[in-house]
């Protein structure tokens, strides 16, 4: 860089840092003199609520975590295994090619809401011997249908943009179809789409929520029983905090991997 | 069912349309073993469509083809069997870009025939080393020039150790002063005594390196013969026009 180029650099941070200051001070001076503040503060951010909250609904969050983490360990080889299917050549696949079509249609038309009640409430219902009765369990099968229609176009849009000059190469050297798939294609194809299986992921992470309707103490669930309690939102805020506390780290830490890939395998990447 | 003394790949009668377009009228073609033969023509006249048809990348609509002295084309016919006896080289390289260069070599052996990781890597290492590319291994395609990264391609279809070896424009896509060594390396292997059926550009390497240059014209080979007398005397119309826009182009 230029001696130029350097001072101007220093001169943009300087600015940069000084917008900044000034945006945000007006921004948090207009909120605090806004009419009515005093009375939205006591509603949603009253400290003593928030530390009196907090225990109990990063308690129940527990099991927020839970119910994402065991239904994505799921999701992901699942949805997989779905996309590789679609894309199986040939007239003998027809049937599971088309059931593989089925699912993702359905589960991706259907709300997350109706299936988390329907398996919820429906299946314990039966009575059948065999059939958990476990509303985490019903949760995070509902979740994993859901998002495994999703996870699987995620995965597709990613084979399909993998030109077909890569799987003639691989079918050239002998590879079957199923070879030329699993080390050609779908490593390339998972590369990029990285960012909207995390996309994904989050949204999987926020509907875990929606499993309190069934009765299951997470974050959301121990929140309605705060604000009962109470008539104070500031356990909304919590659950919040708790909820962006896992997706930010989450996404700069994809960033990162993807940055790192790319560093990688092309000349010329920003190191 | 292989006969002995038969010939190393024989078209009879081929033809492939795309569509409503008639690609490849009827070809016939004799390649022996240990023999060279180059394919000319202009964009369009089929060559590729004929190397692709070969390697059983695009299905044939009439006619047959035998490897040595076995039809490819029959009904029943495993093709990656076949497969891993033709090797094909791309004009666009078609590496493998999330593996390093010996990855990207030794995936046809380890996976397509078995071979242990240590036996595949060292019969590729023998490669890149005797081709001056031993150094750049560990390297991803991206980071080497067209000319490296088109040798490492030629490689890969090598290191299956095939039988017949198909070059489908392999250096058009490079940058003129890349060509010479994908071609010092193309000579190599011809001298090396490997079957080869080479889609071209390069005239003068054809007249090199040809043992036989098949002239290609809407589909059918128009005319054939030793490098010499196609380049010198030919007797087609097409050929002498083809050859003609070749010399005002400076490329023979």
């Amino acid at each position: 860089m230029s001696a130029r180029g350097r001072g101007e650099g220093r001169r943009g941070v300087v600015i940069a840092l000084v917008s900044t200051v000034v945006v945000f001070t007006a921004i948090g001076f207009a909120i605090v003199n806004a009419p009515g503040w005093p009375e939205v503060k006591a509603q949603f951010f009253d400290w003593s609520e928030f530390k009196a909250t907090f225990p109990d609904v990063l308690d129940a969050f527990w099991l927020n975590v839970k119910l994402f983490c065991i239904a994505e360990v799921i999701i992901l080889p699942l949805a997989l295994l779905l996309a590789i299917v679609r894309s199986l050549p040939g007239p003998v696949f027809f049937p599971l090619r088309i059931l593989a079509i089925a699912y993702t249609d359905f589960f991706r038309g259907v709300p997350t809401i109706l299936v988390i009640v329907t398996l919820g409430f429906g299946a314990p219902a039966l009575q059948l011997r065999g059939v958990p009765q476990s509303t985490t369990f019903w949760g995070i099968v509902s979740l994993v249908l859901v998002y495994t229609a999703y996870v699987s176009e995620v995965y597709r849009a990613g084979i399909e943009s993998v030109h077909p000059s890569q799987n003639a190469a691989a079918r050239s050297l002998g590879l079957n179809h199923l070879q030329s798939v699993w080390y050609v294609v779908v490593p390339q194809a998972v590369r990029r789409v990285i960012p909207p299986l995390l996309n994904d992921f989050i949204g999987l992470q926020k509907d875990t929520a929606l499993v309190g309707i069934l009765g299951a103490i997470e974050a959301f669930k121990q929140t309605q029983i705060d604000q009962a309690a109470s008539f104070n939102f500031t356990s909304s805020v919590c659950a919040a905090v708790l909820f962006v506390a896992i997706t930010i780290p989450l996404a700069r830490f994809t960033d990162w991997l993807v940055a790192r890939d790319r560093r990688r395998q092309f000349a010329g990447a920003p190191a | 069912m292989t006969e002995t003394g038969a010939a190393a790949l024989v078209l009879e009668n081929v033809h492939k349309s795309f569509g409503k377009t008639e690609v490849l009228r009827g070809i016939d073609l004799a390649v022996d073993e240990h023999q060279v033969v180059c394919l000319i023509g202009s964009s369009g006249s089929g060559k590729s469509t004929l190397l692709r048809c070969v390697n059983l990348l695009e299905p044939i609509d009439e006619g047959r083809i035998l490897v040595a002295g076995r039809d490819i084309t029959a009904a029943g016919v495993n093709v990656n069997e076949v497969r891993k006896g033709i090797g094909i080289v791309f004009q666009a390289f078609n590496l493998f870009p999330h593996m390093t260069v010996l990855s990207n070599v030794t995936l046809g052996p380890r996976k397509a025939l078995d071979l242990p990781r240590a036996q595949a890597e060292a019969r590729a290492l023998e490669l890149l080393s005797r081709f001056g590319l031993a150094d750049r291994r560990g390297d991803y395609p991206d980071r080497l020039s067209g000319g490296q990264q088109q040798r490492v391609a030629i490689l890969r279809a090598l290191a299956m150790q095939p039988k017949l070896l198909l070059l489908d424009e392999v250096t058009s896509a490079l940058d003129p002063e890349l060509v010479s060594e994908v071609l010092q390396l193309i000579r190599e292997l011809a001298e090396g005594g490997i079957t080869m059926v080479v889609a071209t550009h390069e005239m003068g390497f054809a007249r090199d390196i040809a043992d036989r240059v098949c002239f290609l014209d809407a589909g059918v080979i128009l005319e054939e013969g030793p490098p010499d007398k196609i380049f010198s005397e030919p007797r087609e119309p097409r050929t002498q026009q083809f050859l003609a826009r070749i010399v005002a182009a400076g490329r023979l």
